[in-house]
């Protein structure tokens, strides 16, 4: 992925290597946010928001503190925490600047410190050497193929309330056996770049 | 008594897979066959238990206002250096487990078993409860993998099982397999539960 274009790493971190779907990233709040359209917007634009920021902060961490010390032990200490306080400070921020979207958010902005999305996506961002802007390509592609994948769950859970189950099945069987059949389809995505 | 209560609970009653739905992200991603799913299994119980044991040590001193960064913390000093040994020690699993050793850190289990329980508790009991939930995890985790691999390649802990004749289903070993084989252990359990109910 490193000499990849970046509409390339756009399309392929949105769609072919879908962060739920095909990585397993952010099952958590995947399974656990996903039973009404409403609250997994929410979340999808709660992580959109925190993913990008972490990608572009963590890509400073790395490139300026962790590498000129010769610490790259530390990454997963050091990123943690940076992520940690910036869940914190977009909580903060939000509650001054637009009260509105911090209500609607609510609860979803602590649990994003425990999303393996976030981390998982800083460790990817370093692993693959990514540049500044392929970083904040990769970064914004991931959380859009994220919202996607939960507000698409989303939907399909809330028509799965009505549905007849088959009583072993209802509640998570069910939707992991959805999950499932969106990964199929997602699979379809294969081989697009 | 209570130590072989807080040990079994982990295995069976309370088993973090079947029964709590913690620690998904790693269950799916890395069991794409069975000796995968030890390794992480195993992986995720050495970090819980030493994390339960220091947090457990350090309940008293810890405000509580930052307890859960500190938490954080202790967890993921542990997991460099359970995946630093790996790397030393077993590179062919470390990089078949790639990301996933240091998402350990965000393992939802873990950081569920500091606040609810190593926080509250003395260390003996502490240590007794994470390798109790670890252990439970790993066993869960070789299921679910082993099922994977079975149907996915034919065999498992890669002995042949199947024989040639069998036609490997691919979907298994490919992510929505990993959803798919989840869903239908956890049916399956609803079904025992229900039975035994």
């Amino acid at each position: 992925m490193e000499d990849a274009g970046i509409f390339v790493i756009l399309v392929s971190s949105i769609l072919v290597n879908n962060f739920v779907l095909s990585r397993f990233l952010g099952i958590c709040p995947f399974l656990g946010v996903s039973r009404q359209v409403e609250t997994s917007i929410g979340m999808g634009m709660a992580v959109t928001f925190v993913m990008t920021l972490a990608g572009i902060i963590t890509y400073f961490v790395q490139k300026l503190i962790l590498d000129p010390f010769d610490i790259g032990y530390l990454q997963t200490i050091a990123f943690i925490l940076v992520i940690a306080a910036l869940v914190q400070f977009v909580e903060i921020v939000l509650q001054k600047m637009s009260p509105t979207l911090y209500e609607a958010l609510g609860v979803f902005l602590p649990l994003i410190t425990t999303n393996c999305a976030v981390l998982g996506l800083a460790l990817l961002n370093i692993q693959n050497k990514f540049t500044l802007v392929k970083t904040i390509t990769h970064s914004i592609g991931a959380a859009i193929g994220f919202s996607l994948a939960i507000v698409l769950f989303a939907g399909i859970r809330e028509r799965l309330e009505v549905a007849d189950v088959p009583v072993p099945f209802k509640g998570f069987p069910i939707a992991l056996i959805t999950a499932s059949l969106m990964s199929i389809a997602f699979l379809g995505f294969t081989g697009l770049v | 008594m209570n130590l072989f209560k807080n040990l079994t609970n982990g295995l069976f009653k309370e088993n973090p897979i079947f029964f709590q739905l913690l620690g998904m992200c790693p269950t799916l991603a890395v069991t794409t066959s069975a000796i995968n799913g030890m390794g992480m299994g195993l992986a995720s119980t050495a970090v819980l238990v030493c994390s339960n044991a220091v947090i457990s040590l350090l309940r008293k001193v810890v405000p509580s206002k930052i307890r859960i960064p500190i938490f954080i913390v202790v967890i993921a000093t542990f997991v460099t250096i359970v995946g630093m040994t790996m790397e030393a020690y077993m590179s062919t699993l470390f990089n078949a487990l790639g990301l996933f050793i240091p998402l350990i850190v965000v393992n939802c289990l873990i950081l569920a078993r500091a606040e609810s329980y190593a926080s509250k508790n003395g260390v003996v009991g502490s240590l007794f409860d994470g390798i109790g939930m670890g252990i439970g995890f790993t066993w869960a985790l070789i299921v679910l993998g082993a099922v994977r691999e079975l149907f996915g390649t034919g065999s498992v802990f890669g002995i042949d099982i199947l024989g040639a004749s069998f036609e490997p289903a691919l979907i298994m070993i490919l992510p929505p397999g990993a959803f798919l084989a989840l869903g239908i252990l956890l049916a399956i359990n609803n079904v025992i539960k229900s039975k035994s109910a």
